[in-house]
């Protein structure tokens, strides 16, 4: 009886895939032509570049400062350094308030309040907004401090904070709500507090999603010149940056420089600053996704 | 009104029992001398659940009697589970909840709004229907509930062993306590739960249909393992088998949905409370009389 039942279903679905399938073939090409596109511009433009900097894959260019003196040994130190102390200020800054901000809208706030709505609102659109902003909000925020100098790595790392304030808020927020129910219910169940519950199941079982999010967000910060720009970072550094109130320059502001130089060495060099900070980033991106596979957990 | 609303007019689930349920005969293996009203620990009067505008449980009398095993049973819909998550303020979590009526432990309202919930949770612990381990070691998952209310014991590693002992469960995880609970089975993960719960020393244990994921062999471990926790705690246990409730309970409370005429909705209600052999043998009135052999009312 069920066999009898069972069978015109699979006979129907089979003719329905042939029906289409010349369509679906189609179809499945252009997306595979889609992808394709998008893989060879990126590999021309990363092997281009690669190929200009060639030259200039030397220690050279990690060790020695920037210098219009001497194009031919140019270097990244002063940007390399700078950008390493702007992006672990930049965590500091945004990963704990991020966090907090995301685990308060998701285990906390009532959303029936309006501010409470009113800030899941504002969070999806804070985080179109362009990268500029961010600079002169920086640059505000530091004034009402007292703060005269700009250029700085705490400034720089204000502005970026709040950049990615809000992408670390929305992963972070995905990540908790992934927990299941069952789990906080089982530690509520047992008299757990709900700030312990939060603390020690919950937060625990998110923190693979938070670091993915987290470790994205830095990797699109570490290539943001525009906001850095508007905050007064200086273009050529001479020294090493000795704390957060240090003057210093990054390495997008260093590859920026060096590009709008008219000199072919710093070109060269400009390239192969490009390939390092990619390389940085895949660094990042990499390590992002290693965390992902190695602490996913299916419920 | 839940999906579940739709399913339940349907007397669908009830048609499994039928077929090995025996017409009228009572297989209430726990025979006990009891007295003729339980002695209460906890005592629900005219209870009302809400959540948002429905109407979700009616008017529940019910009186937990101390060391005795209580059923909550009824087709699926009818709000034993909601009467349940009232017993420790579980229901608090549900946003749109709303209960009314007095649900009273030792005699106190724990309802009233100078009482903590957490409080009243630490006092009356919960196993849930899916098998819910933390994602932790053997050892911490039981570990976790002394930890974070700040019991004092003297050793807690005995005081693990103690709680999984108890739970029946110790001898299959005693070398692999520092390992994760995930990789036990569902009956160990459900028993694992129960000496999570165990472990707080709480006074009373509610469980909302503990077994129904499980298979027949980790059934009739739990079975057994509640009869044996009797001893100690008071237990209240909702099921959809009425087997379980048979072999297990000392007290059967036996619930309905009452669909309202004007808008569809069921509301649940007790409709009778007795002694489970008196329930499974002589039961006095006639829908649960109907529920009991199979035919559903
Ligand atoms: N969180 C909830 N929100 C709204 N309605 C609910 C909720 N939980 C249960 N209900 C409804 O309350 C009624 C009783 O449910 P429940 O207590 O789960 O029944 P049972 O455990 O007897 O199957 C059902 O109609 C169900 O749809
Ligand atoms: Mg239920």
């Amino acid at each position: 009886m069920a066999a009898t039942v069972v069978a015109p279903q699979v006979l129907s679905t089979s003719k329905r895939g042939h029906d289409s399938s010349a369509g679906s073939l189609l179809f499945l090409a252009a997306l595979w032509l889609s992808l394709a596109m998008a893989i060879v511009f990126l590999m021309t433009l990363v092997v281009t570049t690669a190929v200009d900097g060639a030259g200039r894959f030397d220690s050279a260019l990690i060790t020695e400062y920037g210098s219009k003196l001497t194009p031919d040994t140019t270097g990244l130190r002063a940007a390399l350094l700078g950008t390493l102390w702007l992006m672990v200020t930049t965590a500091l800054l945004a990963i704990p308030i991020g966090i907090a901000a995301a685990v308060y809208l998701e285990e906390f706030a009532d959303n029936t309040r309006w501010y409470n709505r009113l800030v899941e609102l504002n969070l999806q659109n804070l985080a179109a907004i362009p990268s500029v902003i961010y600079g002169m909000l920086a640059v505000g925020i530091v004034a009402l401090v007292g703060i005269q100098r700009t250029g700085i790595i705490l400034v720089g790392a204000v502005a970026l904070g709040l950049l990615i304030l809000p992408v670390i808020i929305i992963t972070t927020r995905e990540a908790v709500r992934a927990v299941p129910r069952e789990i906080r219910e089982g530690s509520l169940a047992l008299g757990a507090t709900p700030l312990q519950t939060t603390w020690r199941q919950v937060l625990p079982s998110a923190i693979p999603g938070i670091a993915t999010g987290t470790i994205i967000a830095l990797s699109r910060a570490i290539g943001e010149a525009a906001p850095l720009l508007i905050v007064g970072v200086a273009v050529t550094v001479r020294f090493d940056p000795t704390g957060i109130m240090s003057a210093f320059t990054a390495m997008p502001i260093q590859i920026f420089n060096w590009t709008s130089e008219s000199r072919e060495e710093f070109k060269v060099a400009a390239a192969a600053a490009i390939i390092v900070l990619l390389g940085m980033v895949l660094l990042l991106n990499g390590l992002a996704i290693f965390i992902r596979n190695k602490f996913q957990r299916r419920w | 009104m839940g999906p579940n609303t739709a399913t339940t007019a349907k007397p669908g689930s009830v048609d499994d029992q039928s077929v090995d349920a025996p017409l009228l005969e009572p297989q209430v293996d726990n025979q006990r001398d009891l007295p003729p009203e339980p002695s209460g620990v906890m005592e629900c009067e005219d209870l009302n659940v809400y959540y948002g505008d429905f109407h979700a449980v009616h008017d529940v009398n019910l009186i937990f009697g101390r060391h005795e095993i209580t059923a909550l049973i009824g087709p699926s819909g009818c709000g034993k589970t909601t009467v349940l998550r009232c017993l420790n303020r579980m229901n608090d979590l549900v946003a749109g909840a709303r209960v009314a009526g007095r649900v009273a432990y030792h005699g106190a309202d724990i309802y009233d709004s100078k009482v903590d919930a957490i409080e009243v949770r630490r006092r009356i612990g919960m196993v849930f229907q899916k098998p819910n381990p933390f994602p932790k070691s053997i050892y911490d998952n039981v570990a976790y509930g002394p930890r974070v209310i700040g019991m004092e014991v003297d050793d807690l590693d005995s005081h693990v062993e103690g709680a999984l002992r108890d739970a029946a469960l110790w001898d299959e995880v005693k070398d692999k306590l520092k390992q994760s609970a995930f990789g036990l089975s569902g009956g160990q993960q459900q028993r694992l739960c129960i000496a999570r719960t165990i472990a707080t020393k709480p006074d009373v244990i509610l469980m909302d249909e503990p077994c129904s994921s499980l298979d027949p062999i980790a059934t009739s471990h739990i079975e057994d393992l509640m009869v044996d926790l009797r001893e100690q705690y008071t237990i209240i246990i909702v099921t959809h088998n009425m087997q379980q409730a048979a072999r297990v309970s000392d007290r059967t409370a036996f619930f309905t949905a009452r669909p309202d005429e004007t808008t569809g909705n069921r509301t649940g209600l007790l409709v009778e409370f007795d002694q489970t052999k008196t329930i499974f043998s002589n039961p006095s009135d006639r829908r649960t009389e109907a529920y009991i052999s199979g035919r559903f009312g």
